[in-house]
């Protein structure tokens, strides 16, 4: 699952960050990596960003890295 | 004595440093780029240190210019010893980069700010046990309040006199990777933190409406509609009589000097380059600024490029490049200079261009006084919104023209801060005395070529020049000089446009056709000599250059199409 088609308010959990070593730097150091379980708190209307809550920080992601982070959702608390 | 300030963005580094620094503080750049810190002298008990505030980076091995910077600082210059200030609400993440400082070989203390915040949220930190494990100084700080400021300078001031400080106890990995770092973080937090538990606080309600689908729109547009009526109503009330002020002293340096001589003439034309700086900066840039850093310190700015990230893509750009866009209806110049805060240098230069396009405070001036004035408002908004929409097609245009993959908008969104009055004036401060060394040296020497030129009467050759110009857009021969000289001050256009035409009765000597034609091209052509100071030491000449002719070529098929599309109502 991406977590662009992830539910407003659900719990995931990281899997795999796609997009290239690029993303993946900016990623990680907002504190999104692997493993991690991050929360969708908000999403901007007409295909914009999403706002997630990792470790208590809220973090905007546009759709397109958003397309670019695989999740799933179970085993998260 | 040196010592560095460091820390993850929205940590609460600058306010610390800002609490200790005075007004005498210095930018500088790295190197080679427009990656800026700060640096000020502090006196701490009885004596003098340098302190350097780098950029807010997440990690040294960061790819950013700034977090590039920041590490190649801290490893090569002979930084005594490292202040890490870390967001007590935010340990592990802040711990990630306090990892990668401790394999450094200055000597690190740990500040947790924010304890404050932090204590709120129900958060507590067991900071003795955290510091034996880390092996350096942890030590608690109210940064906003000045609160354990003095202790944290001392006990600095105390470990950076060590001739050869010993780090040997410090924590350190053996795989030295980012997941690693990651990892150890998190252990850390687990073993020496308590977290509280999530609730609904303020900030979840302020923001259920301020990024709400819908109400969020409409609080963005009554917040910047407000910021820009206080910002513009302060400026009117300035700028009149501070115009007056200045025009006084002119003509009075004119007589002393002497009237009709060619002395006189550069030395009036000079000051009045100096008035026009401070008639820039004082009235509309100071509060601009100002209101702007209130913004961002109170955590808005963030907001404002969440929810319009949908839109700015639609012109090929992400939300963080709001800013330019917002900053060029007040001055181009430091829409320019903001444009830095954005990661990719194609962004960049797409922001910056468009940020010219935008119709700044000045070309405000010739829209309300010719077309508002002489035919109605309705056309002006009109012009407003066929602005807006150049802009838009630029931008798509020149986003399709270089491409290169943006991966897209990732921007934390703090929560919301009490600004500090010192920070927001300091920020406001450089960003000015950015405009004063840059742009104003330029305005200065514009005016006094231009002063120069009216002395020889070089009118008749520069109405020349531009005749294949003007005559295209079906404007009179005159207005050459008025265009030419425009680009040195945009808001002399109109005066010097009655002086061309020999009457301020624009409608006496201008049909409503060319009203609407020299509007549209004064509002897309050339930047004005300020803005393309700012264009050439953010880019480079060359992409000023690209932009300089990119703008005139926009103006000629707007002003045509304009002109077409007026010629069938009027």
């Amino acid at each position: 699952m991406l977590l662009s088609d992830v539910k407003k308010g659900d719990l995931v959990r990281v899997l795999r960050l796609g997009g290239g070593s690029g993303l993946e730097d900016k990623l990680t150091q907002h504190g999104i990596y692997p493993g991690d379980c991050i929360r969708v708190l908000r999403e901007a209307p007409m295909g914009g960003p999403i706002l997630v809550d990792v470790h208590g920080r809220e973090i905007a992601l546009g759709r397109g890295v958003a397309k670019k982070i695989f999740v799933e959702d179970k085993e998260c608390e | 004595m040196r010592i560095a300030l460091i820390g993850q963005p929205n940590c609460g580094k600058s306010t610390l440093f800002n609490q200790v620094a005075g007004y005498k503080a210095e930018t500088g750049n790295f190197t080679g780029t427009t990656v800026t810190f700060t640096e000020s002298s502090v006196r701490v008990g009885g004596e003098t240190i340098e302190v350097v505030d780098l950029p807010g980076t997440y990690t040294l091995a960061g790819t950013n210019p700034a977090e590039r910077e920041a590490s190649r600082y801290l490893l090569s210059e002979d930084v005594d010893l490292i202040i890490n200030v870390l967001d007590a609400s935010h340990v592990a993440q802040g711990l990630e980069l306090t990892i990668e400082l401790l394999a450094m070989k200055a000597p690190v203390i740990v500040a947790m700010n924010m304890m404050d915040e932090a204590a709120r949220i129900g958060i507590k930190i067991d900071g003795p046990a955290l510091q034996e494990k880390l092996g350096v100084p942890v030590m608690p700080l109210v940064a906003s309040r000045g609160r354990g400021v003095k202790p944290l300078f001392l006990a600095a001031l105390r470990m950076g006199k060590k001739k050869n400080p010993d780090t040997s106890n410090y924590l350190k990995i053996k795989e030295n990777d980012r997941m690693a770092r990651h990892r150890l973080a998190g252990e850390l937090e687990r073993e020496f933190v308590k977290r509280g538990d999530r609730r609904v606080s303020k900030r979840d309600r302020l923001d259920d409406f301020l990024l709400h689908p819908f109400w969020g729109y409409i609080g963005l547009i009554v917040i910047l509609y407000t910021f820009f009526q206080i910002v513009y109503g302060l400026g009117v009330l300035i700028e009149t009589p501070l115009l007056a002020f200045l025009e006084t002293i002119t003509s009075q340096a004119a007589t002393y000097l002497g009237e009709g001589k060619l002395f006189t003439e550069i030395v009036i034309g000079a000051l009045q380059g100096v008035i026009a700086g401070l008639g820039i900066v004082l009235p509309y840039l100071v509060p601009f600024l100002l209101g702007l850093g209130l913004l961002e310190d109170i955590g808005y700015m963030s907001r404002v490029a969440f929810l319009m990230d949908a839109l700015m893509h639609r012109i090929g750009l992400h939300g963080k490049a709001i800013v330019p866009f917002i900053l060029g209806y007040g001055c181009n110049v430091p829409a320019v200079m903001s444009t830095r805060t954005l990661d990719d240098p194609k962004e960049r230069f797409v922001a910056a261009a468009l940020a010219t396009l935008v119709p700044c405070a000045a070309i405000l001036s010739v829209v309300f006084g010719l077309v508002a004035f002489y035919l109605g408002p309705l056309i002006a908004l009109i012009l407003y919104l066929l602005n807006i929409f150049i802009i838009a097609l630029v931008g798509r245009v020149l986003t399709a023209m270089i491409p290169e993959d943006t991966p897209g908008l990732i921007l934390e969104i703090p929560p919301y801060r009490i600004p500090t009055p010192r920070t927001v004036v300091q920020k406001a401060w450089f960003r000015i005395k950015e405009f004063l060394v840059e742009a104003w040296p330029l305005l200065i020497a514009g005016s006094a070529i231009l002063a120069l030129a009216n002395y020889f009467h070089a009118a008749d050759f520069f109405n020349t020049l531009f005749r294949p110009i003007t005559w295209t857009l079906g404007l009179p021969s005159a207005t050459g000089v008025p265009l030419i000289f425009g680009i040195f001050r945009k808001e002399l256009s109109l005066v010097m446009l009655g002086q061309a035409l020999g009457s301020m009765s624009f409608d006496t000597v201008f049909t409503s056709v060319q009203m609407i034609t020299f509007t549209v091209f004064v509002m897309f052509y050339i930047p004005c000599l300020a803005t393309l100071g700012a264009l050439r030491r953010e880019l480079g000449t060359k992409d000023m250059f690209s932009i300089t002719g990119l703008t005139v070529v926009i103006a000629m098929i707007t002003a045509l199409l304009a002109r077409g599309v007026a010629m069938i109502f009027f």
